[in-house]
This record gives structure tokens, C-alpha cells and sequence, in this order.
């Protein structure tokens, strides 16, 4: 156990169980000195006492529940909500690791969208052997429908939320692209308010990049995706409705944008045009931020028993006459097997090297290297390909003989359908546990708006692995979240 | 700009609270009449009868009945989710805690001394909401609907109930309606205050009538309930850009007009069931217009040109 040097007797008690190990630690160096961007952090906490920070994490809590900032617990009819559980302690992101990072999504979100643009159409980078043709085909996200559609502007991905983890060495990698409908940003937004509201005396020590752009920043993006002929687009925010577990966000976007938030049945399309039906009549309706999943959209081309979608809203998209964010389709680009091309493909379409490294990973359906993988499932991590939100996931490291013997199994069975990585020691940052201050894993999901320009809000979701020692950060397993700063220059 | 989903919704949550108000005060006034069971008093069973409901059990808690208290206030608070992003956060907390108070009290096994309590609490509840509609809620386009809804479902109930005392002492001379009868009717439509204060105690069928038909003030009055009807109608026509004038309007400004003009000895020597059950009708007519013009419409009558 190290104890940071230099701690005054009151603190050394909150840090008492504070332990450094091989994880690169967001506070402290390997000396135990606090790093130079969080040594007024530090001096904070030291100056603290216990039932104040408790008091804190209550008036916290609190804040969350009254603004109703909760998620929808499934399969309780008396509406049950929870609130993702929140750490007091920001995280800290110097500017100069920041500009890196905006490079880097910058760099890897173009490449992206170029990659989409061409396994559509021509594919050229399939035709040249870069990326292979059945890995693409194959791909449960892959949408034939959408072979040779014209996308407004070529973006198909406009809204991103990458995962990105802290290795040993301090350097950031990116462990997975979130290109579908990826969620969390009110998180992000409230967090900051919540800080603000308890801690608005460190919050004044530091000077931290303000977040609450991000509604008018996500406004002005969709606006660039409108059909061109539309003057003034209608927007609108499309969700599956109450009974989704992020309803809360899908409201709390609408709202910040100040545009309707609907739900399929009030959509309606005619003549390739989609409106929505409202006291005053018919409107028509421009692009829409849809929160639902590619499978849902619309009945007539996709599942054909969704009540969440809207009959013929692929053919009116197709027609032009309406634009989606994101486009349908782009799940075959965060396919965690095409995620290990990449780099492959950043370099194919930029002729750059990748400024953000991937993590190393291991395609399943090459023989030597799924021999190595079955050999070595008790240290890495396995995972399905099309799933997130941790799950379809093995830990090699925290899992039982029972649990590998079954994904060794589903490997054999459908070795595309899983990848394995090495199993990742990433960074770990001070939270407050009720008792002091442990370190716990946490990784970064900054959100990424591409219209007519790239825009971020500084900073992102920071997720933690509430329990001691876990890896998995994940809102639906048992994960939590931090306040990010990203400090000004 | 306000989604016809929306407009749904908000509709019916003021018309299942008003329904749920209604069968509340109806069950209290009966159990206060010292009869908790029904079929022992002619009151107390007429006030059942207008619910189409038999026990005090039954109106309160069945779910399977649609205007028992809990199925109404249920159905409210589902509508209340599903446009939760459209009303304050007080009027859904308001919404939610009578909802669970009213399912609270279902689940309690030891019910017997209790269901007075349990009507005055919703009926204090509903009007707690009504209050913080109010004050927490612009009054726009979705604020109408919320009050068409309210008045429609109380125009229709007040004269259903009235219907009931009225036709029955007309045609059964033997079951000849004394004045507990009518003090009950006024007490189910909280108006036995406000009637004395107008007319003194003597409480006379006619009288009693027309207050509940024909006070311009009384707000539980079929008159007042119109009066709120046209005007919330007027509001939304307006609000969706809609010219004056359309159906719903010109059907409730009919009925409005009626209740202004009409003569409680005409309606009365006349035919008065008859005419309290065409404002029951006409009613319906009004719900149906209002659904077709905002909410229902079919598609090729919408389609911009």
C-alpha cells in the first residue's frame, strides 16, 4: 500500500486505502506525487472532512433525482427510476492531452465516414483487398439497402461517441466506436451542473472549458444535414418512447434544441415525404435525430413487427426528401472486427497515420490466431462483435473455467462473431466510496458532432467501475460517472 | 406547434381526473347518507345507478370497471407518461403520488371505516392538480385541451346525474323523489352550499334543476361546464391556425347557446329526459369533431397541396 507522500494526518486517513499499481493513475505520478494539473484537487480533498464530502455526495444525489435525471429500470409497472450513480471527484484533462484527442476523433471520424461512403458504392478499399469483402458482408449492421444512396453531404455519421481508455504508458487508445445511436451526452451536461452546484469553490480554482454548448452545437449540426432544397428544416427528435431506458435523455435533448420529440405512430409518410401529424395539421418534417435502432425504423424494409418506426421512411430517405442522423447503416463500421481495420483504414483514406492508437485485437476467424486466443482465454477479453453496453463480454482474468468453456464453444461455433483483446490495465482516477478515496478504472466517451465541420464539446462522459478492481464501466453493470474538465490552455 | 398525440393526451388526463372526481364525490355522499351498502336508500341508489356501477367496492377499486376511482385515475396517470415531457413536473408528481395513494389504499386489506377518507383525498388531490395546472403550465394550446377535457367529461356527467333524478320522479309517481333525495344530488354535485346561498333551504326539484342546468356561475352547472367548452375550443381552433367556425365550434356553441337561453319550466313540462340526454349526445358529437379536426384526421384530407 503506498500512501502519497507528504499527506497531513487528517488526509492520510481518506487515503488511507488509496493504492497505486501498474494502471497509469490520473492523479498521482509513480512517485505518489499528486500531478501538476491536480495538485489544487488534491489540496482540496486534503482540506476536507469526511461528513462534509458526504453531505456533498447527498446533495448530489439529490439534485439527480429531483431533476429527474434517472434511467427507466426494465420490467417494474410502478416506474421505478434510478440515477446513474455519480463520483463527487472530476476528472481532469489537460488541454494539451485534449488537442490530441480532437485530432485523433477528428482524424479517425472522417476516415470513418469516407470508409461508410465507399462500402456503399464503389468499394474501392474492398476491391484492394484492405478491408475483406466477407468481413463487410457479413456484418449483422451491414445494410444492402442502402447500396448506392446518396447521403446528403457524405456524412453518415454525425453523431459519435468513442470510447477512448488511458493505457499504462499515459498514452490514449481507443477501445470502441459508438457510430449507431450512441447515448449518455445529458449525463455529461448534468454532471457539469451538478459539480457547479457542489463544488463551486474548486470549480472556481481551475479554469474548466464549458460544456453547455452541446444543444445548440447538435442544433446546428442537424440543420447542415437538411435536404438541401429546405430552407428553414423541421426537426425532430424520434424516440421509442417512454418505456426506453434513456427516454430521459431523448426529452432532454428535444428540449434543449427546442424541437418536438416524437414517437413513430405520430409520423406518417406520403408521396416519399414524411410528416408529422399535429393539431394544425400535416408537417413536414426534415431530418430527424433518431434514437432508434436501424431494425425498428421502418416496418415495410426492416423487422417487419416494429410499432416504433414509420412505414416508408427508408424510401423516403432514399427519396432524398428527408435525412437521418445518423444514416442507416453505419453499425458496420463499429463492428468490433472491422474496428481492427481501422487503422488499416485511416491510412487507405488519409494516407496519415492513426494519431489515436487502437487496442491490439484478435480476429477469430483467422485459424492462428484463434488458436492463440482459445489457448489464452483466461487472459484475455473476449467479445461479440455486434453488442455493447458490456455485454456478450468474457474478462479472462475474473472469469470461471464454466464461463470459458462456454465462449470457447460460441467461438467454435461463429468465430466472426467475436474478437479478443488483451486484457487492458487502463487508467484509474480518485473516487469518493462514502468512506475516503480508492482509485477505480474509468474511461472516456467524448461526443463528436460532423455536419459542415467537426464540432466537440470539451470533455465527454467519463465512466467509472464503481466496484473494486472491476474493468466494466458500463451504466447497465453496475458502472457510474464522473464530471470531466478539460482545462483551458 | 403541438402533436396531435400530445393533444390525446392531455385531453384525457383531465377527462379520466374529472371522471374519477365525479364517481369520488358520488360513493362519499352515499356512504355520508349512512349507507355503505347499496339498495337500502332510493338516493343512494340512483347515485350508483348513474355510474352504472353497483357497489361501493366495485366503484372504487375495480379496475375492470372503467369509471371506477382507480381505473380512472390509472388511465390518467398513463396518459400523464406518456406526455410527461409536456406538463410540469409538478403536475406529474401530483399525478403520480394520487396514483399511488389510490393504489396504496387498494392493496390495504383493513378498508371497512375507510372509503370516505379515500374520496376526499382524491377528490382534494384531483383539485390540487387542477391548482398547480394552473399555476405551473402555460396557458397555450396544450393547456386548452387539458380544459376541454375537464369540461366536456363534467358538462356530460353533471347532466347524466341530473337526468336520473329528474326522469325517474316524472315517471314514477309512486317513487315520488322527497328532499333528502335532492339534498343528496346537490351534495354529489358539491352544490348544496352555493344553492342555499342563491335560493335559501327550500330545495325544490325545479330549482334544484335548474341550478345544476342553468346557473351561468355554478361551476359544476352544465351552462358554466359549456360556457368553458366553447371557449377552449375557440382557443384551439385559433391556436392550429384553423379558421373560426368548424363543426366541434359550431356544435358547442349550439349546445352553449341553449343552456343560455332555455326556461327550466319549458325544459321540465316538456321533455326533460329528452333533453338532458341530447346534451349526453351532443356531447359525444362535440368529442367526435374535436378528434376529427385535430387528432384523427385522415391523411387525404391533410395533405398540403
Amino acid at each position: 500500500m503506498t500512501v502519497p507522500p507528504s499527506a497531513p494526518p487528517s488526509a492520510t486517513e481518506l487515503f488511507a486505502r488509496y493504492t497505486l499499481d501498474r494502471a497509469y493513475d490520473e492523479i498521482f505520478d509513480a512517485a505518489g506525487n499528486a500531478r501538476p494539473h491536480c495538485r489544487a484537487l488534491v489540496e482540496a480533498l486534503r482540506g476536507a472532512s469526511l461528513a462534509e464530502l458526504r453531505r456533498h455526495q447527498t446533495e448530489a444525489d439529490r439534485a439527480f433525482l429531483t431533476q429527474g435525471i434517472t434511467f427507466t429500470v426494465y420490467g417494474d409497472d410502478a416506474g421505478t427510476e434510478r440515477i446513474f450513480p455519480y463520483d463527487l471527484l472530476p476528472r481532469i484533462i489537460t488541454a494539451a492531452e485534449w488537442a490530441t484527442i480532437e485530432r485523433g476523433l477528428t482524424q479517425r471520424l472522417t476516415a470513418i465516414n469516407l470508409f461508410l461512403r465507399d462500402i456503399y458504392h464503389e468499394g474501392r478499399i474492398l476491391a484492394e483487398g484492405i478491408v475483406p469483402r466477407e468481413l463487410v458482408f457479413s456484418c449483422r449492421h451491414y445494410r444492402r439497402e442502402m447500396r448506392g444512396v446518396h447521403v446528403n453531404r457524405g456524412i453518415y455519421v454525425s453523431i459519435a461517441g468513442t470510447d477512448l481508455v488511458r493505457l499504462e504508458d499515459g498514452r490514449f487508445a481507443v477501445l470502441e466506436d459508438n457510430l449507431r445511436v450512441p447515448s449518455g451526452v445529458s449525463y455529461m451536461l448534468a454532471n457539469r451542473e451538478v459539480m457547479k452546484r457542489v463544488f463551486p469553490g474548486l470549480f472556481a480554482r481551475y479554469s474548466v472549458r464549458p460544456v453547455s454548448t452541446y444543444g445548440q452545437d447538435l442544433l446546428a449540426t442537424l440543420r447542415t444535414l437538411a435536404p438541401p432544397t429546405r430552407i428553414d428544416p423541421t426537426i425532430v427528435v424520434l424516440t421509442p418512447g417512454v418505456g426506453n431506458s434513456a427516454y430521459f435523455e431523448h426529452a432532454f435533448l428535444a428540449r434543449e434544441m427546442g424541437v418536438a420529440l416524437v414517437e413513430g405512430r405520430d409520423l406518417l409518410t406520403h408521396d416519399n415525404i414524411v410528416y408529422m401529424r399535429t393539431t394544425s395539421g400535416l408537417r413536414r418534417i426534415d431530418v430527424i435525430y433518431r434514437r432508434v435502432d436501424d431494425d425498428f425504423l421502418d416496418p415495410l424494409a426492416f423487422r417487419a413487427d416494429s410499432r416504433l418506426g414509420v412505414p416508408g421512411l427508408l424510401n423516403a430517405y432514399r427519396a432524398g426528401n428527408v435525412s437521418l442522423a445518423n444514416a442507416i447503416g453505419t453499425g458496420v463500421a463499429d463492428d468490433k472486427a472491422i474496428y481492427a481495420y481501422i487503422p488499416a483504414i485511416i491510412r487507405f483514406y488519409l494516407s496519415e497515420e492513426p494519431v489515436l492508437p487502437n487496442v491490439h485485437t484478435y480476429l477469430l476467424q483467422q485459424p492462428s490466431q484463434r488458436q492463440y486466443v482459445l489457448d489464452h482465454l483466461d487472459e484475455l477479453v473476449v467479445k461479440a462483435v455486434g453488442e455493447s453496453g458490456g455485454y456478450g463480454m468474457l474478462i479472462g482474468p475474473h472469469s470461471t473455467s464454466v464461463e470459458r468453456a462456454a465462449f470457447r464453444a460460441k467461438i467454435l461455433a461463429e468465430p466472426r462473431n467475436f474478437i479478443a483483446q488483451p486484457t487492458l490495465t487502463f487508467s484509474r482516477a480518485a473516487c469518493f466510496t462514502g468512506d475516503g478515496f480508492e482509485p477505480r478504472h474509468i474511461d472516456l466517451r467524448p461526443y463528436l458532432l460532423y455536419g459542415d465541420r467537426m464540432r466537440f464539446v470539451p470533455g465527454g462522459l467519463t465512466r467509472v467501475a464503481l466496484r473494486r478492481g472491476s474493468l466494466v464501466v458500463n451504466s447497465s453493470q453496475g458502472g457510474g460517472s464522473k464530471d470531466t474538465w478539460v482545462l483551458q490552455d | 406547434m403541438l402533436l396531435s398525440r400530445v393533444a390525446d393526451g392531455l385531453y384525457w388526463i383531465a377527462r379520466y381526473l374529472e371522471r374519477a372526481e365525479h364517481t369520488a364525490r358520488l360513493i362519499g355522499v352515499g356512504l355520508d347518507l349512512g349507507l355503505g351498502r347499496a339498495g337500502t336508500h332510493a338516493a343512494a341508489d340512483r347515485l350508483h345507478a348513474s355510474l352504472g356501477l353497483s357497489d361501493t367496492m366495485v366503484a372504487l377499486f375495480d379496475l375492470d370497471h372503467r369509471n371506477s376511482v382507480a381505473a380512472c385515475v390509472t388511465a390518467a396517470r398513463e396518459n400523464g407518461r406518456q406526455v410527461r415531457d409536456e406538463i410540469s413536473s409538478d403536475m406529474w408528481e401530483q399525478l403520480n403520488a394520487l396514483f399511488l395513494g389510490v393504489r396504496q389504499f387498494a392493496v390495504n386489506t383493513d378498508r371497512d371505516a375507510r372509503p370516505g377518507t379515500l374520496c376526499r383525498s382524491v377528490i382534494s388531490g384531483i383539485h390540487l392538480f387542477q391548482g398547480i395546472t394552473d399555476a405551473t403550465m402555460g396557458h397555450a394550446e396544450g393547456w386548452q385541451y387539458l380544459r376541454a377535457g375537464r369540461f366536456i367529461e363534467r358538462a356530460g356527467a353533471t347532466a347524466g346525474l341530473l337526468d336520473r333524478f329528474v326522469s325517474d320522479g316524472e315517471t314514477q309517481p309512486d317513487g315520488r323523489l322527497d328532499s333528502v333525495d335532492w339534498v343528496a344530488l346537490l351534495r354529489a354535485c358539491s352544490a348544496l352550499e352555493a344553492y342555499c346561498r342563491h335560493y335559501t333551504a327550500d330545495v325544490r326539484p325545479e330549482r334544484v334543476t335548474e341550478f345544476l342546468l342553468l346557473s351561468g356561475d355554478f361551476p359544476r352547472s352544465v351552462r358554466f361546464a359549456a360556457a368553458q367548452l366553447e371557449s377552449a375550443l375557440r382557443e384551439m381552433a385559433r391556436a392550429s391556425g384553423r379558421g373560426a367556425g368548424g363543426r366541434a365550434e359550431r356544435l358547442v356553441g349550439r349546445l352553449h347557446a341553449s343552456l343560455d337561453y332555455g326556461q327550466v319550466d319549458e325544459i321540465l313540462s316538456d321533455d326533460p329526459h329528452g333533453y338532458l340526454a341530447g346534451i349526453g349526445r351532443q356531447c359525444a358529437l362535440i368529442h367526435t369533431s374535436v378528434y376529427q379536426s385535430y387528432v384523427t384526421y385522415s391523411i387525404e384530407s391533410a395533405i398540403p397541396a
